[in-house]
């Protein structure tokens, strides 16, 4: 299906995109996971032909794409903030892409009134764009671009300007209709939760370059790096110095000892940075004093030596508690200082 | 309780500060300044063609049919001829970034704020720099496109720059190649905007008078310009309130659409987006290149060749015998500080300045004095400003020898002293002064008043303290904005003034009608001096406007 090799894309002078390689393959969501400005949007826009890349090569069935035309690739996408067509109606507004196929018009009625169910929205043909709500003008987006029946769909932050509730709610019906339609999905956002809840595979986008490509679970089993650890909010990241205790090396930190058990190799005294995971069974000991706390509902979040940890118990401020965490090293080392 | 009372007694307090005088004293001088000589020339006007003879005569109504006519052929041509050259600029300011673009906008903005007289003197100097002759229509054509091209690259090209570039990537995305994106996408969403700007140009090229008068050879009569005749050199009063009845009509109605299709617009404003980019491809490399150094050459040439002719002589100062001495001269300003006998004018020409000067800062202090007390008014509006807002800007939609045609009507050629040339432009200006005003006033933050009102100000003194210090700008743009009408304004000027009292324009108009080279030369030197006053006025507005 869709497959890109060795994209690369400058923007004022700037590498924006580097070497950008993956695929989309059938019935798969691929969710593409960023902070704003890492240039998640501007590679849909490359994939949908809107722009054109530096270098590298886009290919969709093994064709490549590079002299395609947008509105011949037959890609849909769906704008964060809908992008519907103001001097349109409903009707006109889902019917836009079959028209372009020149589709005769008892099909495409019997067409539009289908996506409109699909998407809860029966009844709002003649309705006027400005009429609706953010989250209807999202399902008709959604309607207009699943209308042309694409070879791929790609959606640009299409939760992003909508309240929590509606969001989720929108989530569950997105993830239902993606199941049914079974196109190839290449999904972008900054919101891990989204990503999560829709991907059969994620990419972190840092600095232009995917930095962690996997499955939700491989991901937050181990994040790799330190970027991708804080960004998905998996445990603590720490710094700690190596340390040779007879044959085995050790991480000084500020909570504690550990072994280092990762294979890679480290020279003594080396900075290197740690993953540190609150666990519950096994794992090492560590004391800290409760320097702050916060109430998270069912539980307690304590923060100490600007780490943070959630205990069920409520503690007293200033107090010292035990906690037993498992800690992992990640694969970049922070700068030795001079 | 008493803290209540304090704060209810200072809401009182507050409420006062916002007008410190009753509406009723606020519009009372406006008013009274309209009805006398806006109102009551135009009652007179309509009494003069109340006359079964003069509407019925057939040679009135061939004149009519005539005029009428090559008014709207004229105002046609020029306005597709405009579109011509304002679509591509539009696309080009809108959709790219280039090396000079800032400097190219603001170059094609100048021609509109120019006076006519000093477009048409430009143009003849570039004509006489190039040795070319034109065909008095084509010149007046190509006139008109070149001080109303900036409408259609402000209203559509800033359409276009305002127009979500994703609606356009929807479309394409769905399967619309790059015709029918334009059709279906944008050219729906420009549309009002486009057609307003149609509107606006076709308004102006219909109510043109200057550039018809000084470029159309003495045979190309408008509507506007066959009412002039009609009063000053084929006197037949009737038939000039005739044709002025008929040209109110038409211009009454195309601002009538052109509001009605604005109203759309400004209801449909969305936010601007960067759409503006380098140009990419090959196509629209040469596209910019092209189109760019085209208008850059178009533009540049006439205002270039003005200050250039008014420095070289080309021809005989007088008459064809004597020796042409070609050559970079100073003679036609010196010649400007000279009363010459058997010349044009009973002064010597740099009167001229001196008088369209003073008539402006007459027109200033005229139209503040009027204009402020009803942008106050209309800052704060009440049903009675919704009924008395279109009144004040009624004098945009009669044209200027109209307004001078009125006030010869109502008040008899005897009766013109000088104070009516600057009661004329103060009618054109009082529009202008009010928008320039209005927003301002408006945009003063109630909080501030209040603020100063709790500290112990009163009324009076916020309104020193406060609204005057924030005004000071908005009320400098305005008084520039009347300094450049009265200082270009020509229509109603040639009507009213004396031959011993001319302006600038009309002086520039003078000369450029009598032959022999030093005329001509004093013309071009006049129409520099003016383009320099009104260039500078407009980088002070502009200034302004950006600080």
């Amino acid at each position: 299906m869709l497959e890109l090799k060795n994209i690369s894309k400058q923007y004022a002078g700037q590498p924006l995109l580097e070497n950008i390689s993956f695929k989309v393959k059938e019935n798969e969501t691929v969710c593409l996971l960023g902070a704003s400005g890492s240039g998640k949007s501007t590679l849909l826009k490359l994939i949908a032909g809107l722009e054109h890349p530096d270098a590298g090569s886009l290919l969709f069935n093994r064709v490549d794409l590079a002299h395609t035309p947008p509105h011949l690739r037959d890609f849909g996408l769906v704008f964060q903030d809908y992008g519907l067509f103001p001097h349109l109606d409903i009707f006109a507004n889902v019917a836009f892409g079959l028209r372009m196929k020149n589709k005769p018009l008892p099909e495409i009625k019997q067409s539009v009134t289908e996506l409109l169910a699909q998407v809860n929205l029966t009844g709002f043909e003649n309705r006027k764009v400005t009429d609706l709500s953010g989250g209807e003008q999202q399902r008709v987006a959604l309607a207009r671009a699943l209308a042309p029946n694409p070879r791929l769909l790609m959606f640009d932050e299409p939760l992003g300007a909508l309240d929590k509730n509606l969001k989720a709610d929108l989530l569950n019906e997105l993830r239902a209709i993606l199941r049914k339609t079974k196109t190839p999905t290449l999904y972008v956002t900054h919101d891990q939760e989204e990503a999560f809840a829709l991907a059969d595979r994620i990419l972190l986008l840092h600095e232009g370059k995917i930095i962690r490509a996997g499955t939700p679970e491989e991901i937050w089993q181990n994040p790799l790096s330190s970027f991708a650890a804080k960004f998905f909010g998996v445990g603590n990241v720490i710094v700690g110095r190596v340390r040779a205790e007879g044959k085995r090396l050790k991480a000084e930190t500020d909570f504690g000892t550990f072994d280092l058990k990762c294979g890679s190799k480290h020279a003594k005294a080396e900075l290197v940075n740690l993953l540190m995971k609150q666990t519950s069974v096994a794992g090492a000991e560590i004391k800290l004093k409760v320097e702050d706390l916060l109430f998270m509902k069912d539980q307690f979040q304590v923060k100490s030596r600007g780490a943070v940890f959630l205990v069920k118990e409520k503690p007293k401020l200033g107090q010292t508690i035990q906690l037993r965490v498992k800690v992992e090293c990640l694969h970049e080392n922070p700068e030795e200082e001079s | 309780m008493y803290l209540g009372k304090r704060v209810n007694r200072l809401m009182v307090r507050k409420r006062s500060a916002r007008l410190p005088i009753p509406r009723f004293g606020l519009w009372l001088f406006p008013l009274l300044f309209l009805l006398a000589f806006f109102f009551y020339p135009l009652s007179k006007i309509l009494r003069l063609t109340f006359d079964a003879d003069v509407f019925t005569a057939p040679e009135n109504l061939q004149i009519a049919y005539r005029v009428t006519l090559f008014t709207f052929y004229q105002a046609g041509l020029s306005t597709l001829l405009t579109f011509f050259l304002g679509i591509p600029a539009s696309i080009l300011f809108s959709r790219f970034n280039f090396f000079g673009k800032p400097f190219l906008r603001a170059l094609t903005a100048i021609p509109f704020m120019l006076p006519t007289v000093v477009v048409a003197a430009a143009f003849n100097s570039a004509l006489s720099i190039l040795d070319l002759q034109l065909a008095p229509l084509t010149l007046i054509l190509l006139a008109h496109v070149f001080y109303n091209t900036t409408i259609v690259v402000r209203m559509v090209g800033g359409a276009l720059a305002s127009l979500d570039p994703k609606l356009e990537q929807a479309a394409r995305s769905l399967g619309a190649n790059s015709l029918r994106v334009w059709r279906e996408v944008t050219f729906p969403l420009l549309r009002p905007a486009l057609v307003a700007a149609i509107l606006l140009v076709f308004l102006f090229d219909f109510t043109s008078f200057g550039v018809i008068l000084l470029l159309g050879g003495g045979k190309l009569a408008t509507l506007e310009v066959e009412i002039y005749l009609r009063v000053l050199k084929l006197p037949n009063l009737p038939l000039a309130a005739w044709l002025a009845l008929l040209q109110l009509i038409f211009t009454l109605l195309i601002s009538f659409l052109y509001s009605k299709i604005n109203a759309k617009i400004t209801t449909q404003t969305a936010p601007r987006f960067a759409t503006a980019r380098p140009p990419q491809t090959f196509r629209e490399k040469i596209f910019v290149a092209a189109f760019a150094l085209l208008l850059a050459a178009f533009f540049i040439a006439p205002l270039l060749s003005l200050p250039i002719r008014s420095f070289a002589r080309l021809e005989a100062d007088r008459g064809d015998r004597a020796e042409v001495r070609v050559g970079l001269t100073a003679d036609y300003y010196k010649e400007l500080f000279v009363n010459r006998r058997g010349s044009l004018f009973y002064v010597p020409p740099v009167q001229a300045a001196i008088n369209s000067l003073s008539i402006a800062a007459a027109t200033v202090l005229f139209s503040l004095t009027l204009g402020f007390p009803v942008a106050l008014a209309l800052s704060r509006p009440t049903r009675l400003e919704k009924i008395l807002d279109p009144l004040i800007m009624l004098p945009l939609g009669a044209s200027a020898v109209m307004l001078g045609l009125g006030l010869i009507v109502a008040y008899g050629r005897a009766l013109a002293s000088p104070i009516f040339i600057p009661i004329a432009h103060t009618l054109i200006a009082l529009p202008f002064v009010v928008r320039a005003l209005q927003p301002a006033i408006a945009a003063i933050p109630e909080r501030l008043r209040q603020a100063a009102t709790v500290l112990g100000a009163s009324p009076f003194r916020v309104w020193q303290t406060i609204d005057l210090p924030i005004l000071r700008r908005a009320v400098l743009t305005a008084a520039t904005f009347a300094f450049t009408i009265s200082l270009g304004e020509f229509g109603a000027t040639l009507l009213l003034s004396r031959p011993e009292l001319p302006t600038i324009p009309v002086a520039i108009a003078r000369f450029l009608a009598q032959p022999g080279g030093l005329n001509y030369g004093q013309a071009m030197a006049l129409s520099t001096i003016l383009m320099a006053l009104t260039i500078l006025c407009i980088l002070f507005i502009e200034k302004d406007n950006h600080a």
